[in-house]
């Protein structure tokens, strides 16, 4: 693929494109710091190096002045520099209700992605140019990271919890997903590829996975599998929270707190309801913890998902 | 100053029998004891580093991945435990704090020993660990895969750090005590020189941090063992918790590796430029700021981890502060130089690689301190390079500098001159070559910790190799040359480098209680008049 020797990463993502931007400015700002040390260090040490005839008389001393001035001006640039980063993070850190929902399981050590229409994928994932992919991730052994260097964005996979990162291909290629949290012996091949295609050719490619039931779907008949419809029904007698419109939603828990419905939150109270009960309700809900599978949660999260996206009820996303 | 022959015995000479050394009380002896521990840790850590390039100069590699893992996690364990944090207190400091005040030991002899042997302790440890197969968990013991998922001695290494802190606490206190009580007669705190200053900031520093690293080793073997769920989420831990608690130690350690380094620098740059410093109260007050901000930056190690975005903000805030003092010291070092009388000897080219080193290693701080930008660098290997330069190209820099620069009076002999030149521009040269391509390693994508990695990026990666192998030259060369000037190096007189501080104004090698009356200081330190090249001692006595 190189010709030469490669220097400097492709940016192939919207994400990718902000973000390196701002690398150039600080790189610049960067250069020129140490490029004044330097300047200064070698003017000094060349015309006052021990025999050279050059006046040591009136030595500077340090007035407050200097002190003052340097200080300020330093810390006005540095603060320039966070003001953009952090606005930046903020943007890349908040996911966004993206077009296309993605669900990423990382083990020890591989990738599997599963597409919301039910297509499943290990080590590689497809995704369309120009759309916004959301990425909800979860590990089922230790903290991973899901690194694509030319879309500039990473995000621990941490077990536990459910994570969110999310990106804009803006180029068809092939980019290489890494991970880059130490997980183990064989952590240097965790390697998957994204592939990024024009639409045509990735609606192409979702049909000739084959039939598949979605994500949705699968999670609906593990609702019943598990025995979550019985309370949590249309047709169930018993008072437990409805989970229509639950997603997204904000939720009043019994300690006071509020929490917004997002994946970590259905993730946690699938696994230890007890500790999220919700306001006005018993805490009657088995604890499912260690006996779901984090392919099943996502899916029964997708389950959940789509309750709310086929309800009348507006969702607000951030 | 006369050559006290009539009085006291150097040190060195007065008492020869093993026990005399294993049994001593004299700070001077026991920093030498120190410098043959972290030497033999320093060649250990080195040895695994060497290994580490010498694997990473081809994808396919040298050693198996398991094999690999361990050596990159036993080169992180030894470097920052066993060599970075006591390299300059324990042996620079030891020797010099006392003699620098105007003091005749430490305030607890005993206590200093005791750190040595607890040290060692530790090391035996920690070689067991090493020898009975090693650790793969990273230096950073990360949870879960440290507590349920490694399969090496991480108890043992655990424990080895958990009693090497006790020894890093002792030697603080210490410090922190000697400092205060036992300066001389008119050495003021706005008389203490630099160094002085930079050993006082980091016992501080070392005295309430490293409890929390006891903490985190106890509540590891705690969850590793009877299976608390501390850090498991399966077990209602979190491991995010392990990170806070962690860096909540390992972020001010990385402040315990530089700020001596600080104040190193600082004697050398104004010996060699015989001038006074630019920003004395400046100097002193930034090295404190750093000591104290250093325990607010601690999550900036986990911007990806998923903290709320709220806490990162903050954390990134705080950390762009710590730019300000460290700057700010950078500026008086280089305006130092001005209207100097500057010499080129070695420890000045040590220093002078110092400041640029840790220049470039401060601005690269500033763009992983920056949110966004840490986003895609972190966790590779423009982070390795960012650290390296400034605790390899900043510390260990300024560790040989000092070590250069006291020589002939810890010997009695000098160095050879031209060889120790010749070391520090390869020090250089080396460094640079080893940890430059890092950077740009790491922007295009190369994660740290990969025993393997695609092809394309074989040049940077193979140039790395080649500069770690001159830098294992230039890390060597000393060795043999310092080696070869105790038996055969020209004898030095008291003063060689014509300096202001109290430590010069002894003979060379030092008698065993330094002063043969305490000195009483009347001068600020760096009294240097580039003028006309006269210089006025800390104890007053004025030279032409």
């Amino acid at each position: 693929m190189y010709r030469w020797v490669p220097f400097w990463p492709n940016t192939a993502s919207l994400q990718g494109v902000v973000v390196n931007n701002l690398f150039i400015a600080e790189l610049a700002l960067c250069v020129l710091i140490v490029g004044s040390v330097l300047a200064m260090m070698a003017t000094f040490v060349i015309r006052y190096r021990r025999g050279s005839a050059a006046s040591r008389g009136e030595l500077v001393h340090k007035t407050w002045h200097w002190e003052i001035v340097w200080t300020v001006g330093t810390l006005v640039a540095f603060l320039v520099l966070f003001g953009w980063g952090a606005g930046i993070y903020v943007w890349l850190y908040q996911a966004p209700k993206g077009d296309i929902e993605i669900y990423a399981v990382a083990k020890q050590w591989m990738w599997k992605f599963q597409h919301p229409g039910g297509q499943g994928e290990i080590d590689t994932l497809h995704v369309p140019v120009g759309k916004t992919i959301r990425v909800v991730l979860a590990s089922q052994d230790v903290i991973h990271s899901f690194y694509i260097p030319e879309f500039r964005i990473k995000h621990d996979v941490v077990p536990g919890t459910n994570q969110v990162v999310w990106f804009t291909p803006d180029k068809p290629g092939t980019y290489r997903i890494e991970c880059t949290q130490f997980c183990g012996v064989q952590h240097a091949t965790m390697i998957g590829n994204v592939f990024v295609m024009p639409q045509a050719a990735y609606a192409q490619w979702l049909a000739n996975q084959g039939e598949n039931e979605s994500l949705a779907q699968q999670g609906e008949a593990l609702f019943r599998t598990y025995g979550c419809s019985g309370c949590h029904g249309a047709n169930s007698t018993v008072h437990a929270p409805s989970l229509d419109g639950l997603y997204g939603s904000l939720v009043h828990l019994q300690d006071g707190s509020v929490r917004r419905a997002d994946e970590a939150y259905i993730r946690d109270c699938i696994l230890t309801p007890r500790s999220f009960t919700v306001a006005g309700y018993p805490p009657v809900m088995p604890d499912f913890s260690g006996q779901i599978s984090e392919g099943d949660v996502m899916k029964l999260i997708a389950y959940i998902q789509s309750l709310s996206s086929r309800n009348t009820r507006n969702v607000d996303s951030h | 100053m006369s050559i006290a022959t009539d009085v006291e015995p150097s040190f060195l000479e007065s008492e020869n029998t093993l026990a005399s050394w294993l049994f001593t009380k004299d700070h001077k002896r026991i920093a030498l004891l120190f410098f043959a521990s972290i030497t033999f840790f320093f060649f250990i850590g080195g040895f695994a580093a060497t290994l580490i390039r010498l694997h990473l100069a081809n994808p396919e590699g040298l050693l198996q991945p398991a094999m690999y893992n361990r050596m990159f996690t036993m080169h992180g364990i030894v470097m920052v435990w066993f060599f970075l944090i006591p390299s300059i207190p324990t042996t620079l400091g030891n020797f010099f704090i006392p003699m620098m005040i105007g003091a005749h030991d430490l305030a607890f002899p005993r206590v200093n020993l005791g750190s040595w042997y607890v040290f060692n302790l530790s090391g035996l440890v920690l070689l067991y660990a090493l020898i009975m197969g090693g650790i793969d968990t990273g230096w950073t013991f990360y949870t879960p895969l440290s507590t349920n998922y490694a399969s090496g001695y991480v108890f043992a290494a655990a424990m080895a750090v958990f009693v090497n802190g006790f020894s890093s606490i002792m030697t603080a206190l210490n410090f922190v005590v000697t400092i205060h009580r036992l300066r001389a007669p008119g050495m003021t705190w706005m008389r203490l020189p630099l160094f002085v200053w930079g050993i006082y900031a980091v016992s501080l520093v070392m005295l309430t941090a490293t409890p929390v690293l006891a903490m985190d080793t106890m509540l590891l073997a705690v969850e590793r063992f009877l299976g608390v769920g501390m850090f498991d989420p399966t077990r209602g831990g979190d491991p995010i918790l392990w990170q806070h608690m962690f860096w909540f130690y390992s972020h001010p350690a990385v402040y315990i590796m530089i700020l001596p380094a600080m104040g190193m620098v600082s004697e050398l740059i104004t010996c060699y430029a015989r001038r006074p410093i630019f920003g004395y109260a400046g100097m002193t007050m930034a090295m404190m700021a750093i000591a104290i901000v250093s325990f607010f930056v601690w999550a900036h190690h986990m911007f990806v981890a998923g903290i709320s975005v709220y806490s990162a903000i903050v954390f990134s805030l705080l950390t762009f502060f710590v730019a300000v003092p460290s700057a700010i010291k950078v500026f008086n070092w280089t305006v130092s130089l001005h209207k100097g009388v500057i010499s080129l000897d070695a420890p000045m080219l040590y220093a002078l690689g110092f400041v640029l080193l840790f220049t470039i290693g401060g601005v690269t701080g500033l763009m992983v301190a920056t949110l966004a930008v840490d986003v895609p660098v972190h966790d590779t290997y423009f982070v390795i390079a960012h650290f390296h330069y400034i605790m390899v190209g900043g510390t260990v820099s300024a560790f040989f500098g000092g070590l250069h620069y006291w020589w002939p009076k810890m010997t009695g002999r000098h160095y050879p001159e031209l060889w120790a030149r010749f070391a520090a521009i390869l020090t250089f040269v080396g460094f640079n070559l080893t940890f430059f391509p890092q950077f740009i390693l790491g922007y295009l994508g190369m994660p740290r910790r990969y025993y393997t990695y695609p092809a394309e990026w074989q040049p940077w990666n193979l140039l790395s190799s080649a500069g770690a192998s001159i830098l294992a030259v230039a890390y060597v060369l000393p060795l043999v040359y310092l080696g070869w000037s105790l038996l055969y190096g020209r004898r030095a007189e008291g003063n060689p480098w014509r300096a202001t501080g109290l430590e010069w104004q002894t003979p060379s090698p030092p008698p065993k209680h330094n002063f043969e009356t305490t000195p009483v200081v009347t001068t600020s330190p760096y009294a240097y008049n580039p003028e006309d090249g006269s210089y006025v001692t800390q104890d007053g006595t004025a030279y032409a």
